[in-house]
């Protein structure tokens, strides 16, 4: 009985630190092809219309209900000490910290991600990954590097998106909707509000960037299994890098507060 | 090593995965500029053999010599200039599906060369006229039937004029025709460009057309090796019952 446990504990912390090692390196030589040349910017601008582009929609209507619902849950809870001109700061400093690059990575994650870890699976099993290596090509390079330089710049720039929506969305709802006195959400919203949680926010959102492809990269890269195999991969990817990037998110947080 | 014409040699080669030998003791002798067939079961360890030859895999123990080095020693770099002298063609073809027929041809050229796009794309369309696909050149991978794709996959393979050509089961899931048709190309850009090709696949009937040389791989060893007619009027058992599964009476034995 106590054997048991002992195994499986063990053959869980085992499995947990093989993947964070696979991930690592993966992570490590995503970078360091990157540095080397030839330098592949198509490839590159590619993944950045993939992951940047056309993950805007998403991120935009993601951004602006969020900041929709923020003016309107803050507006009930300041009401109540007659602070509504808060509104528009509490709108602002949540969506700019904490939810603008939250939010923006789990969409990415949820839209990109998962289809970066679906291609690359395919390319696994069906051994178009192996044709690059017999070509002489590295697949790292070819494959990975792209997908997490794109990642790495492209989540923040869809982070500002979402900031700049969700703010948006607050003014509609607090402003518009619920008659808040402009001047006085402009006002504060501007005063209590520094650049420095912008940049804190894009950092995070680098960070997520990094985290979601390193782990949809990971996990495509070294699928098994055939079409079984793709969809376990995919639906791992997302549901680590959602964990991951929660997870990252309250430490990098603490480490910048 | 590489004396004697002898172009791929494949000393004692073992591989195990998770307690099951695949590999035991393999040894193998390719020639240069002929088409040598490894034939054996599904499973047999066909396809772990290809892939040690071009570095896909390496071996618990053994050594492969290609053009004179032992690849199995080699580090990725030095290893990624023997594979320049490989092309391969994979069993579903393994045709990238995110480009259309030219660029998935053209793409080994682009990559590795510094030639102008037109000459590039002029040498892409010459090789998919040799394989019988002129105009298809927009055409995506997963418009293409499975044959199609595995001439695609050859006009790929052959496009930097590689000294020795793997095919990994060139007419597994075809039909009995469109097998005939990639056997004739296989056998007709060979005479032309005197290459090396290396071929596995259980599809006995096809292969006695095309090989030079047969290797029979049974259960990771290399059994019997030699010209078909060899094979045939071996009198090794497992020789005689894989051929007897062609259900042609006299296969076994025979020699037409």
């Amino acid at each position: 009985m106590f054997d048991n446990l002992v195994r499986k504990v063990s053959g869980v912390v085992v499995y947990v630190l093989r993947e964070l090692g696979g991930m690592g390196l993966m992570f490590f030589s995503g970078v360091y092809w990157a540095f080397r040349r030839p330098f592949k910017f198509n490839y590159i601008f590619k993944q950045m219309e993939f992951i940047g582009v056309k993950s805007a929609g998403v991120v935009i209507i993601t951004g602006t209900f969020t900041g929709m619902v923020l003016a309107l849950q803050s507006y009930y809870g300041f009401r109540k000490f007659g602070a509504e001109g808060l509104v528009g700061t509490t709108v602002a400093l949540s969506m700019t910290r904490e939810l603008g690059p939250v939010l923006t990575s789990l969409m990415v994650t949820g839209r990109a991600g998962s289809a970066m870890a679906a291609e690359l699976g395919t390319m696994r099993v069906t051994e178009q990954i192996d044709a690059l290596i017999v070509m002489a090509l590295n697949p790292i390079k070819y494959l990975v590097t792209p997908r997490v330089v794109a990642s790495f710049f492209m989540l923040p720039v869809l982070t500002v998106v979402a900031d700049f929506v969700g703010i948006v969305g607050g003014w509609l709802v607090g402003v518009k909707l619920l008659g808040i006195n402009e001047g006085a959400f402009i006002n504060k919203m501007t005063k209590y509000l520094e650049l420095d949680d912008i940049y804190n926010g894009l950092v995070k959102a680098a960070c997520f960037g990094i985290i979601l492809s390193v782990v949809a990269c990971y996990k495509g890269f070294y699928t098994k299994g055939g079409a079984e195999g793709v969809g376990r991969s995919t639906t791992e990817s997302v549901v680590i890098s959602s964990v991951s990037i929660l997870i990252a998110d309250y430490v990098l947080t603490s480490l910048m507060f | 090593m590489a004396d004697n014409g002898i172009v791929i040699k494949i000393k004692d080669l073992y591989k195990t995965f998770d307690s099951q030998r695949v590999l035991d003791g393999v040894n193998l002798e390719v020639k240069r500029g002929e088409i040598t067939v490894i034939i054996g079961k599904s499973g047999g360890g066909k396809s772990v053999l290809m892939k040690h030859l071009i570095g896909l895999l390496k071996p618990d123990s053994g050594e492969i010599w290609i053009d004179g080095s032992d690849i199995t020693k080699l580090k990725e770099r030095d290893l990624n200039e023997v594979r320049k002298k490989f092309g391969m063609l994979f069993q579903e073809a393994a045709l990238f599906d995110s480009m259309n027929v030219i660029d998935n041809v053209a793409f080994p050229v682009r990559e590795h060369t510094k030639l102008p796009e037109e000459e590039i794309l002029r040498m892409a369309q010459e090789r998919l006229r040799n394989v019988g696909l002129a105009g298809f050149d927009n055409k995506m991978p997963s418009e293409l039937s499975g044959g199609m794709r595995k001439r695609v996959g050859l006009a790929r393979a052959l496009i930097l004029d590689p000294d020795i050509i793997l095919f990994d089961e060139p007419t597994s899931a075809l039909d009995p025709i469109t097998s005939l048709t990639i056997l004739d190309l296989i056998k007709e850009t060979q005479e032309r460009l005197k290459k090396t090709y290396v071929v596995i696949s259980h599809d006995i009937l096809g292969m006695f057309r095309i090989a030079h040389k047969v290797a029979m791989l049974y259960n990771g060893r290399i059994i019997e090796f030699g010209t078909p007619k060899e094979i045939r009027q071996s009198k090794k058992e497992e020789i005689k019952e894989f051929l007897k599964a062609t259900g042609i009476p006299g296969f076994s034995g025979g020699d037409r």
